[in-house]
């Protein structure tokens, strides 16, 4: 049997209420989950129970609402450690999302441990979130950006990587897959090579959580980051995993309640690990619900929805390549269910336009990632990234909504 | 023609069309027919930011007129840059810096407005009225 005939999708996508609804007159079809995916109802369900039922302040409350949502707070903490094969919830710390998350490791790991004269790594694929907090901590530090190339293929140059390593380097920052390419990065073998000349690591995960299985400890990743909405969870959560001897050694980022133990005007100590690095009151609801998108994974399988979304991707190759004119960019060996392409003699928002007049949602433009769209010397593309619900019917949708595009236009 | 007489004159164009794909044939060819830009004109001065495509404008005076030239990459930004210039251009500073662009709603292409778009035709508006407020004498 195949995944997608294990999967039931009829089923999953009566679970996403938003699909089922026409866009000008056409039924939605919905080819940017890269950018966010769409949530499940028992998702939308946990917001609304949290505040119709639990609300309150977490930690140090003593009445039962606050212990209600500290014990689902800390419940969903557990479930990320879980997820992410980590060893102790002291090493997963809630955030806004991958950019803070990225931002967080720049401020104060960056800030303490890397000097004038060190390089840190990044590379020619990066999400600008991935590559500007690098920008500003190196101008502010006089410390040296190197970034790896990509190859015509679309992946990682590792030779060049391999060159590029020396004891000077102090951190490597790249994401886990490419948002604009889908290339899958071979990051285990990009941290070992990393840690043998005494560098941590920074994965940005914010385009594998829903894909791939992660295990940070197989990885021996230092941090690992990613936002709750890539993955059917709710926008403005997202988790950074570190490893806890070197968020122990890192100064706090925001100051605040939460993160102290004691405050006196002369001295502030420090709240242990997680605690450390959240200040303030966190967005409660959110890590909650977050929890139940772990769980709608799981209840399907990260392998079948993987393998059902694999399918897609050499569907749409497939035909995507039929059309004339069309080129794909990006054709990595490994990828997740990302296909970004050009097409002759059209602007990328041309056919953006023109398929929303016919429910089609794609992305259009360089998808946060200028220096990548300079490396293959285009201004942008049009990406359609595939999720759990998507369909090869929609896909022929996407096909027969191109060829349209490329009639009206000639 | 006033500015609001050939803004009625495009909206009555558009109630022949009866499906969008006719709609955004027409604008395409609106797009094929505008002039543009040569490219030593098509520089960073004159660029409007904020585009998801990029978008040139230049404006020049005859006596008390303002004319406007501009091009863009994408087609369909240039078929509605084609309609502005056909509503905006040739009239006085002080005519287009107080023309009500009712039409872009009546033909159904607000959302082009959108923020969303970013395709500039909000800043392209806003910049023919700069350069409108610029001429006022």
């Amino acid at each position: 049997m195949t995944a997608t005939e294990i999967l039931d999708i009829q089923a999953i996508r009566a679970d996403f209420p938003i699909l089922n609804q026409e866009i000008n007159g056409r039924k939605l079809v919905y080819f940017d989950n890269a950018a966010t995916t769409q949530k499940p109802t028992s998702v939308i369900d946990t917001i609304t129970h949290y505040y119709n039922f639990d609300n309150a302040n977490i930690h140090r409350g003593i009445h039962t609402l606050a212990e209600r949502a500290t014990r689902d707070f800390e419940a969903s903490r557990e479930a990320i450690r879980d997820f992410l094969g980590a060893s102790s919830i002291e090493e997963i710390i809630f955030t806004s999302g991958t950019t803070q998350g990225i931002n967080l490791v720049a401020s104060t790991f960056g800030r303490k441990f890397i000097k004038e004269g060190d390089e840190i790594i990044i590379s020619g694929m990066e999400h600008h979130s991935n590559i500007v907090p690098w920008q500003m901590l190196c101008e502010e530090r006089g410390i040296k950006l190197k970034v790896i190339p990509v190859t015509d293929l679309g992946e990682l140059d590792m030779e060049a990587y391999v060159n590029m390593l020396s004891e000077k380097v102090k951190l490597i920052s790249v994401n886990h897959v490419s948002n604009s390419l889908g290339t899958i990065n071979p990051v285990k073998k990009i941290i070992e090579l990393a840690h043998a000349v005494g560098a941590k690591v920074l994965i940005d995960g914010a385009q594998a959580t829903s894909h791939l299985n992660i295990d940070v400890q197989a990885l021996d990743a230092d941090f690992y980051t990613f936002s709750a909405h890539k993955l059917y969870g709710p926008t403005g959560i997202g988790v950074l995993y570190g490893k806890k001897e070197i968020l122990n050694a890192m100064p706090p980022y925001m100051g605040g309640g939460e993160m102290i133990k004691e405050v006196t005007f002369e001295k502030t100590t420090y709240n242990e690990l997680p605690y450390k690095f959240e200040a303030g009151t966190p967005n409660i609801a959110d890590v909650v619900a977050l929890k139940t998108a772990l769980e709608y994974i799981a209840l399907h399988g990260k392998e079948n929805i993987a393998a059902h979304e694999d399918m897609l991707l050499q569907y749409a190759t497939e035909q995507l390549s039929e059309i004339e004119g069309l080129r794909i960019i990006g054709q990595a060996k490994e990828k997740v269910s990302v296909v970004s392409f050009v097409m002759d003699g059209i602007h990328h928002q041309d056919i953006g336009v023109l398929l929303d007049n016919q429910g089609v949602a794609v992305r259009t433009g360089h998808h946060c990632t200028q220096p990548l769209m300079q490396r293959f010397n285009i201004l942008g593309t049009t990406r359609a990234s595939f999720a759990v619900y998507n369909t090869t019917e929609e896909i022929d949708k996407l096909v027969a909504g191109l060829h349209k595009v490329k009639k009206m236009l000639s | 023609m006033t500015i609001n007489e050939t803004q009625d004159e495009i909206i009555e164009e558009f109630e022949l069309f009866d499906d969008w794909a006719d709609k955004y044939e027409y604008i395409i060819d609106l797009g094929k027919k505008l002039k543009g830009l040569p490219e030593e004109q098509k520089t960073e001065e004159n660029i409007i930011k904020g585009c998801q495509s990029r978008v040139w404008l230049n404006a020049h005076q005859e006596g008390e007129k303002l004319f406007f030239e501009a091009d863009s990459e994408a087609i369909i930004v240039k078929g509605l840059v084609n309609m502005l210039i056909r509503v905006l251009s040739g009239h006085t500073p002080k005519d287009i810096s107080e023309a009500d662009l009712y039409f872009i709603d009546k033909i159904g292409m607000s959302s082009h407005l959108a923020q969303t778009r970013s395709n500039g035709l909000a800043s392209m508006v806003k910049q023919m009225k700069n350069y409108a407020i610029a001429y006022t004498p």
